[in-house]
């Protein structure tokens, strides 16, 4: 990537992406056909889907709630009364010839959504957010292709950003808070691999400096985060070379070739695509009013950054923080957690504990936060066992093993196996004085300069307590005893 | 409003996918520009500030309750199909154009 | 003669026990089997007319409630959705399509017990305005078969003035229901827009079309209102509003009534006998009391080319569906998607194809403002010329159209046919109710209509209006149709 960033010196990316999520309702957008991923074909249609003569859309309310809720979290100015427009083309995946979106007059406009980037908060203007209808699908067999209407008329949120990202990575990372954001609002699935969020980029570059936007090519077939990344990565590289061998861009749609790590120019089906929007004169205007949107108010959680904000201010990690607001679920498991365990240090303790141990065990079972085994008052409990010295942290991990597997409390745990942590000072005293009486060796090769005896002794007296000696007391007092 | 050509007949056959033969051609040319004629005198007629007719009866959209209903079962939604493998519609897969 | 019967008196009929349903219908199908190979009214027939005419006998005898059309033969045009019987709106393009579903009106004219008897000739997707734009056949005027029905509800318009079914239902978007009835002698109405569900309508230009009723009397046309008006969830351009029992509205009495005449549509190359039979219907209207109001509606002229160009643009739109791919015609053999496309569209007819053209023409971007948008501003203009006169007149009395039914082929451009819609094109742009009722016969002997525009969802008063010009100036039967 050095190369790049050698470009980079020079060439400036500029980056838009238009991101098309599928709205989680259990009817189409305009017809009461139902919505389910891995139907069999044409197994979801009804003569409205069918584009059958003589049928009529009819608006279904729960796009609308959806939508309402993207809308107010990224900020955006709702309008009061807004319209579907049609837009026509010919393709066989579009029953109607034409698309039922909206045009001039979006249902949502100059909002901001907020990504977390290089541990900081941006916001990148986002143009629009505007209610459309998807298309079926339309699969390639050899010479013919089989067309498959189950996804056509399935409710879809277009999300424009502005063109203000400069990098491959920035992109990407607007592509994962969008998809967060919208899985927090259960907006979406937002699953890229069952197609319910796609994005197209539009790539442009200039020189450093240059106020004028350079020619775009719009890249499609982006279908996972990893493309993303990639795809934009090539078409600014492509770009970049082409301009400094004295080329001028060609404006195209491309389609990323996932395999081939490169992208094609779509073959053009026709002079220019003239979508001829105008209103839809089936659909009188859309109105959003008080009630709808102060119902969406009250409904709204806190967001993803607003969280990420408040637990770095609370001490947190941004690193750990990001992660933490990665998933609603896993922020609202570990303000639980904390809630039952308030203490100035406990948002760290807690962060790694979760983030460490019991993310991990919850991969190596291949469960998510919200079928998590252990609940927010067993995990706080622990910390706190840890915590409060009644278990040294190595035994924590053991009974945090114990406790996910079998479900016990842990402090019942602690009780069973008797594993308490000996602070006693006494106590410890007594047994360092057994360890040291029985290595007379070590202790005069430790005394003799050899550092790397500490750890037998320490081993000793973990040895002969279990595992249950404290640490760090067991440590202050061996190298009393000792000497150094 | 710039008289219709040639060439803008065969753009808006190709937009509207119909195939029109020369003679076809031809005769779109003139009864369209002739119709287009007529309606030059629209273009005097003041409309600034006048907004377009939604409905003669001022309405908003009506919400349908997000409830979904039966779909056609696949032989019916297939019944009419022109050319159909199963469950699926067939379209040749070539794009074409300029044939 | 039970098929000169109105539909009311059919429905009266039926529920006395005078006459059974069988044997109505039996006799209509029999009547259509030696009258329309010459009139070519139908395209197609429903099989299931004299089952369900027994059944509703049998519900009779056993004192089971029936609806208003319980037993009444009705027929619709080719562009309203059947299920189980071929709907092609007169079009090769969808030639053998048998549809899967029913329109609402279809559903709420069998669960008022009407007969389905068959499907009705029009002009190709409803454009045009002579029906000899059919796919299929020609359908000839009852009054002289050399001369067209009108369109593009023109086998509707026939089919009811030749007793071939006691009523019809047809669909406007430029006057399609109301220059058919005045060029075949009978009452043609079309509704406020909203007031009928278009769910199973096959579109056209979907900011202008409506269905409604063709029938022998303007008793009949509100009976069938009452039984198809209504909010249809289906349909979010249907309006919310009561329906009124419009028979109700019949009371013979105009007195008070202020007529308004707008010098606009009296203007111009208006054949002489028309002129006659208008000023006689002003005239009974005066005589029973009504007062003559002059008004003006000034953006009258405008409304042909408004019309012209919002009519195809939606239809261009429309009609795009038309793919060859899930029903319809298609060139299965293209070897290209763009063959398949172009070829499958080829079933399309020439009048359909000019307007798809157009259509396209006026959306495309650039032109979108001056076209489109533009003729969506006038028809607000044209909108308030009505509201402005409304605030003086209660109803305005035109001519529906400037002359009687002309000759096959006698329209020789696109231009010359559009012009005969010159008259009930702005009902529709701005959305009025409107009713053609016959006034007169011409020197000819051919009909004459009048035309009666109303304010939104008032059918109660242009039915009234036209019951009373009804009953003084009625014409009739066809003469030489038995």
């Amino acid at each position: 990537m050095s190369q790049l960033d050698a470009l980079l010196g020079t060439w400036e990316p500029v980056i838009g992406l238009e991101v098309h999520v599928q709205l989680a309702t259990k009817s189409k957008a305009f017809s009461p056909s139902a919505v389910k991923f891995g139907a069999d074909p044409n197994s979801l249609t009804d003569p409205l889907v069918l584009g059958m003569p003589g049928t009529l859309p009819a608006f279904n309310r729960g796009a609308l709630a959806l939508a309402l809720k993207l809308g107010v979290a990224t900020g955006s100015k709702i309008r009061a009364r807004a319209r579907f427009a049609r837009k026509h083309y010919f393709y066989p995946d579009l029953p109607k010839g034409y698309q039922i979106s909206q045009y001039d007059e979006p249902l949502c406009e100059d909002g901001t959504l907020e990504i977390i980037h290089t541990g900081v908060v941006r916001k990148i203007k986002l143009q629009r957010i505007h209610l459309e209808e998807d298309a079926g699908k339309n699969m390639h067999v050899g010479a013919v292709s089989h067309v498959d209407l189950n996804r056509a008329g399935v409710p879809l949120v277009e999300v424009v950003s502005a063109p203000e990202m400069h990098g491959a990575e920035e992109a990407a990372e607007f592509m994962r808070s969008l998809h967060r954001l919208v899985r927090w609002l259960d907006i979406s699935e937002a699953d890229m691999e069952k197609g319910q969020m796609r994005c197209d980029a539009n790539v442009s570059v200039r020189r450093r400096g240059e106020d004028r936007l350079g020619t775009r090519t719009e890249l499609k077939n982006i279908n996972s985060f990893k493309f993303v990344h990639h795809a934009i990565e090539h078409e600014i590289v492509r770009q970049i070379r082409q301009l400094e061998r004295g080329e001028r861009i060609v404006q195209e749609t491309r389609l990323w070739d996932a395999d081939a790590g490169t992208s094609q120019p779509m073959r053009s089906k026709e002079t220019a695509e003239d979508y001829r929007y105008f209103p839809d004169p089936d659909l009188p205007p859309l109105v959003v009013d008080g009630g709808m949107m102060s119902g969406t108010l009250r409904g709204m959680p806190e967001l993803p950054v607003a969280r990420f904000d408040r637990y770095v201010r609370a001490g947190i990690q941004p690193d750990d923080a990001r992660t933490l607001v990665g998933e609603r679920a896993l922020a609202e498991y570990f303000d639980e957690t904390v809630k039952a365990h308030p203490g100035e240090q406990s948002g760290r303790v807690i962060a790694n504990w979760i983030l460490g141990e019991l993310l991990g065990a919850l991969n190596a079972a291949s469960l998510g936060i919200d079928a998590s085994p252990m609940p927010p008052s067993r995990m706080s409990e622990l910390v706190k066992l840890v915590e409060d010295g009644t278990i040294s942290g190595k035994i924590g991990k053991e009974v945090f093993e114990e406790s996910f597997k079998t479900g016990e409390a842990p402090a019942a745990i602690v009780d069973r196996r008797g594993v308490q942590q000996i602070s006693d000072e006494a106590a410890l005293w007594e047994i360092i004085e057994e360890v040291v009486g029985a290595n007379p060796h070590q202790v005069q090769g430790y005394q003799a300069g050899k550092d790397g005896l500490f750890g037998f002794f320490v081993g000793q007296v973990m040895k002969r307590t279990g595992g249950r000696a404290n640490p760090v007391i067991t440590s202050d007092l061996l190298h009393k005893r000792l000497g150094r | 409003m710039p008289a219709l050509t040639r060439k803008e007949v065969e753009e808006i056959a190709l937009l509207a996918r119909l195939h029109l033969e020369p003679d076809e051609l031809a005769r779109m040319e003139t009864e369209l520009g002739a119709i287009l004629e007529h309606f030059a005198a629209l273009a005097e007629v003041p409309t600034d500030g006048i907004p377009p007719m939604t409905h003669a009866v001022p309405m908003d959209l009506r919400l349908r309750a997000d409830e979904p209903a039966p779909s056609l079962p696949v032989g019916e939604a297939l019944a009419a199909a022109p050319a159909r493998q199963g469950d699926v519609f067939v379209v040749p897969a070539i794009i074409g154009g300029g044939e | 003669m039970t098929h000169w019967l109105s539909a009311s008196e059919t429905a009266a009929h039926i529920a006395s026990g005078e006459l059974t349903a069988a044997s109505a219908v039996d006799a209509l199908l029999g009547r259509i089997a030696s009258v329309d190979g010459e009139l070519g009214a139908f395209l197609a027939m429903d099989p299931r007319a004299h089952d369900a005419a027994a059944e509703i006998d049998r519900r009779r005898a056993a004192g089971e409630p029936q609806g208003p059309l319980a037993g009444v033969p009705i027929a619709l045009k080719d562009n309203l959705v059947t299920r189980g019987v071929a709907t092609t709106a007169a079009s090769k393009m969808l030639d053998g399509w048998i549809p899967p579903y029913d329109a609402t009106v279809v559903d709420k004219l069998r669960a008022a017990g009407a007969i389905i008897v068959g499907k009705l000739n029009c002009d190709e997707f409803a454009m045009g305005s002579s029906t000899e734009n059919s796919a299929f056949k020609r359908t000839r005027n009852p009054w002289d078969a050399a001369r067209v029905p009108g369109g593009s509800s023109g086998g509707s318009a026939a089919a009811v003035a030749a007793g071939l079914c006691a009523g019809a239902l047809g669909t406007d978007t430029g006057g399609s229901i109301r220059q058919p009835a005045a060029f075949c002698g009978v009452v043609g109405l079309k509704p406020t827009y909203g007031r009928v569900s278009r769910w199973g309508a096959i579109a056209f230009a979907s900011s202008l079309d409506q269905i409604g009723p063709l029938t022998r009397t303007v008793e009949d046309a509100a009976l069938m209102l009452e039984v198809i008006a209504g909010l249809d969830p289906r349909d979010e351009t249907s309006i919310d509003a009561p329906v009124p029992r419009y028979r109700d509205a019949l009371t013979g009495d105009v007195a008070g009534l202020r007529v308004g005449i707008p010098h606009e549509y009296y203007e111009g190359a208006i054949d002489a006998d028309v002129r006659g039979a208008l000023e006689r219907a002003k005239a009974v209207l005066v005589e029973r009391g009504a007062e003559v109001v002059d008004i003006t509606l000034p953006h009258t002229q405008h409304a042909l080319p408004a019309y012209y160009i919002v009519a195809p643009a939606e239809a261009s739109s429309n009609l795009a569906r038309y793919d060859g791919i899930r029903f319809g015609h298609a060139a299965t053999d293209a070897k290209s998607l763009q063959d398949r496309y172009m070829r499958s569209r080829a079933a399309f007819g020439t009048e359909v194809k000019r307007r798809i053209m157009l259509g396209t023409y006026a959306l495309r971007s650039g032109y979108y403002e001056a076209y489109y948008k533009k003729a969506q501003q006038i028809r607000t203009l044209i909108k308030r010329d009505f509201d402005k006169a409304f605030q003086h007149v209660d109803v305005v009395l035109t001519p529906t159209t400037p002359t009687p039914a002309f000759a096959f082929g006698a329209k020789a451009t696109p231009i010359e046919m559009y012009q005969a819609d010159v008259f009930t094109l702005a009902c529709n742009l701005a959305g009025l109710p409107g009713i053609s009722v016959p006034c007169g016969l011409s020197g000819d002997g051919l009909p004459i209509g009048a035309q009666l525009l109303g304010k939104p969802l008032d059918e109660a008063t242009i039915l009234r209006t036209a019951h009373v010009i009804e009953k003084v100036l009625g014409i009739g039967h066809p003469k030489g149709l038995a």
